[in-house]
């Protein structure tokens, strides 16, 4: 017999858990005293959102399913907006959570919250378990459930008693789940109906999501896209799964994508979307949405297709087994006249580019976003939060290989960038890791500092500091006739509040200081918070404005470029 | 227009709550929906008759996103199936003892039942489909309806076999769904 606190931790053993991150409190202490005698490493946070965001970013580079603890009441819906970023962007999470004793839920107990009421809509599923010998059942099937099929973050809920109460441990060797049989092939005639298109296209485009990683289809998209000669676009979260070296790579589509890259969505004649969910910030208005584009559209989770856009070949499998399924299918072909015309549009973003401005003195988040991609040969784990710091890192980090990229795209959660990149750097603690925040962002969770110095966790921290809010300044600016409301920031010293944390820091505000200050941080063990204060008003181009067409973007300037 | 669907799920608790707020989260309204026992003790069966303004592509979310709760273990659309519907109604009329022989008379017609006497009242059982109960709802409101219940459609398609035989999850229903959209399309 164990205690069901036990039991709790046989589990998350057998499941290859090396860390959880949390943060104890009453209705969660049985769990804690019994973790001592577990060799699981915990991470104490300091906001339980922080420890969700650890989980997940630790999750997102691994390919693992994270873990993040936290107490009923507060503890718990501390974790929400963590919870909700995990789901939207489909990514493996066991949340384990106290929650008072079952013969008082239902009584408005001290810190009783209906937590799998509230986490219903953002788990892919969730648990509340009352006994301590449902314990090993719930843990095996949420580990199942939180990795397989289209993966997303699943809670478990645990009643004091059933972590006291001893129980007969089983660890259950298979899982009964009669309603959860994610499907992986496709039948062979909805193949043969994507072939024909294919066959008839002179346009193609490959949309490449997230599904491309976590499918791992790499190898099989380069296989289709290099066999077809089909340019690919990646959405926000596909960012890496295509080589943005390949002449075939279009980079990033959608509201600050490339234009070329949405001028080639809009003009095509077939679009073949790999493991994404056409988000309106890929599609602009859905009026005008590649018009004269045929879709086949290849998904995991059958209830993506046809939700926004209308697939005229729906295929519902695991995307790599899709691909490496089509791909013989598939004749060679030879796209020239299309890809010419690409190149063409590509050719012209040359005189607006930012990065052909001449110095002006001024610090521009984007060249920094570039001088840290070329002091790390591209090769870094860079984890951002959101806003505008984000978009030119996904603009100009240029990825060649997959899973180094984290930031919360469908959910755009802010807080996310540092301790994504603490929760990272456990899965590769041998790795350069870069956080690169906004002054805002980083203020939501810049607690986590302490949390990345206990654990010695080596990650450099660059933040973007425009004094802004960046993001909804330049929209108020675009779209608001410059009326500022409630943008306009005072940020804290950023060098002295990383020197209270023992952080090594530097501020810098000219050109000529930027190499250096880099190259300082990757050489300093540890983290380590570089602050960049930079233009204040700059704007992120392309922008698609809402309910505008993809390809109605508005374009940085030519006159502008140096 | 009105879809019908049947799923089997998991008899546990809260998987009503789950099926509920799919449906609103989804943006669906539910027009009716009836949840009950099976022959199997672990599985319970619904009937949901949900609004799809969309028709066959809300349809096609409404299944696929059933499926995709843990404890939903099968989902049909018995829209375009044959199949029997039934919805069971309790109106209690207020009727004069000297009346009550035209509200027998009625209940006849309708074939339903008298299934309570009081002084002032009596209680009328009717089963059938929708339009049976509305039409005899309409009979007994002039003579003044007091209270009445309905406990919301529940179906069953016809013989052993539907014809289309599905894997949860695999599902070879879905995929013909897809088809006939596919030919749906201009
Ligand atoms: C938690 C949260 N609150 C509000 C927003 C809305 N929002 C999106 S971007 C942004 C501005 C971010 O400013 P900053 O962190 O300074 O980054 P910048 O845009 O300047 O790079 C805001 C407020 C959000 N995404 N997340």
């Amino acid at each position: 017999m164990k205690k069901g606190a036990e039991i709790l931790w046989e589990c998350l053993v057998r499941e290859g858990v090396e860390v959880v991150f949390g943060y104890p409190g009453g209705a969660i202490m049985p769990v804690y005293d019994a973790m001592l005698n577990y060799p699981i490493h915990h991470v104490l946070v300091r906001h339980e959102q922080g420890a969700a965001h650890m989980a997940d970013g630790y999750a997102r580079v691994s390919g693992k399913v994270g873990v993040a603890m936290a107490t009923s009441g507060p503890g718990a819906t501390n974790l929400v907006t963590g919870i909700a970023t995990a789901m939207m962007d489909s990514v493996p999470v066991v949340f384990i959570t106290g929650q008072v004793h079952a013969h008082l839920v239902g009584g408005d107990a001290f810190q009783e919250t209906d937590v799998t009421g509230i986490t219903l809509p953002i788990t892919k599923h969730n648990y509340l378990v009352m006994r301590a010998d449902e314990i090993a059942e719930v843990v095996r099937e949420a580990f199942f459930i939180a990795r397989s099929g289209r993966p997303g973050p699943v809670l478990i809920d645990i009643c004091k008693n059933a972590q006291i109460e001893q129980a007969e441990f089983v660890y259950p060797e298979e899982v009964k789940l009669p309603g959860y049989q994610p499907m992986t092939h496709s039948p062979r005639n909805l193949l043969d109906d994507a072939v024909k298109l294919i066959e008839k296209a002179q346009k193609p485009v490959i949309l490449c999501g997230h599904g491309v990683l976590m499918s791992k289809a790499e190898e099989a998209l380069m296989q289709f896209a290099v066999k077809t000669q089909t340019p690919v676009a990646c959405t926000l979260l596909g960012l890496g799964a295509f080589p943005a070296s390949d002449p075939l790579a279009l980079g990033m589509m959608g509201m600050h994508g490339e234009a070329y890259a949405n001028m080639a969505i809009q003009n095509s004649d077939l679009i073949l979307a790999f493991g994404m969910r056409f988000d309106d910030r890929v599609t602009g208005t859905l009026k005008t949405y590649a018009p004269n584009a045929k879709k086949i559209h290849i998904e995991i989770d059958p209830s993506e297709l046809h939700k926004n856009v209308y697939a005229d070949a729906p295929l519902v499998g695991d995307l790599n087994t899709v691909l490496t399924d089509l791909v013989p299918l598939v004749d060679e072909y030879d796209h020239t006249e299309w890809l010419d015309q690409i190149n063409d549009w590509k050719n012209e973003v040359d005189s607006r580019s930012i990065m052909n401005w001449d110095d002006n003195g001024k610090l521009q988040a984007a060249h920094l976003v570039a001088d840290i991609w070329k002091a790390t040969g591209g090769d870094a784990i860079v984890t951002t939060d959101v806003g505008q710091h984000q978009m030119w890192v996904a603009q100009y980090y240029a990825l060649d290989k997959p899973n180094r990229w984290i930031t919360s795209g469908g959910h755009g959660t802010m807080g996310f960038g540092l301790p994504s990149a603490i929760g990272a750097w456990f899965a590769h603690k041998d790795e350069e890791i870069w956080a690169v925040a906004g002054d805002g962002g980083f203020q939501m969770t810049a607690a986590e500092l302490t949390t990345a110095v206990q654990e010695g966790a080596n990650v450099k921290v660059a933040i973007m500091n425009n004094n802004f809010l960046g993001m909804v300044r330049q929209w108020q600016e675009f779209f608001c006739e410059k009326r500022y409301s409630a943008v306009n920031m005072i940020t804290p010293d950023f060098v002295k509040l990383a020197d209270a944390h023992g952080v090594p820091a530097r501020r810098v505000t000219k050109r000529e200081e930027v190499n250096d200050a880099i190259e300082w941080a990757r050489k300093t063990k540890g983290p380590v918070v570089l602050e960049f204060l930079v233009e204040q008003e700059e704007a992120v181009y392309p922008l698609v404005p809402p309910g505008a067409a993809l390809d109605e973007m508005i374009r940085r300037p030519v006159k502008q470029a140096g | 227009m009105q879809h019908t669907f049947i799923a089997l799920v998991e008899n546990k608790p809260g998987v009503l709550n789950r099926v509920a707020s799919l449906f609103r989260r989804r943006n669906f309204n539910i027009e009716s929906l009836a949840v009950g026992r099976t022959e199997n003790p672990e599985v319970s069966r619904m009937t949901i008759v949900v609004h799809c303004p969309n028709g066959e592509v809300d349809a096609h979310k409404i299944e696929a996103n059933l499926y995709k709760l843990i404890n939903v273990i099968d989902v049909q659309d018995v829209t375009h199936q044959p199949s029997v519907t039934r919805d069971l109604a309790l109106i209690k009329v207020r009727v004069e003892p000297e009346r009550r022989a035209e509200v027998n008379g009625l209940a006849e017609i309708f074939r339903a039942r008298i299934v309570d006497v009081a002084v002032d009242s009596v209680i009328v059982e009717i089963t059938g489909t929708e339009d049976k109960i509305e039409g005899m709802t309409e009979l007994l409101r002039p003579l003044g309806i007091v209270e009445m219940v309905r406990t919301g459609q529940v179906s069953m398609t016809r013989g052993v076999n539907d014809g289309v035989r599905r894997v949860p999850g695999v599902n070879g229903h879905r995929v013909d769904a897809m088809t006939e959209m596919l030919a749906m399309t201009p």
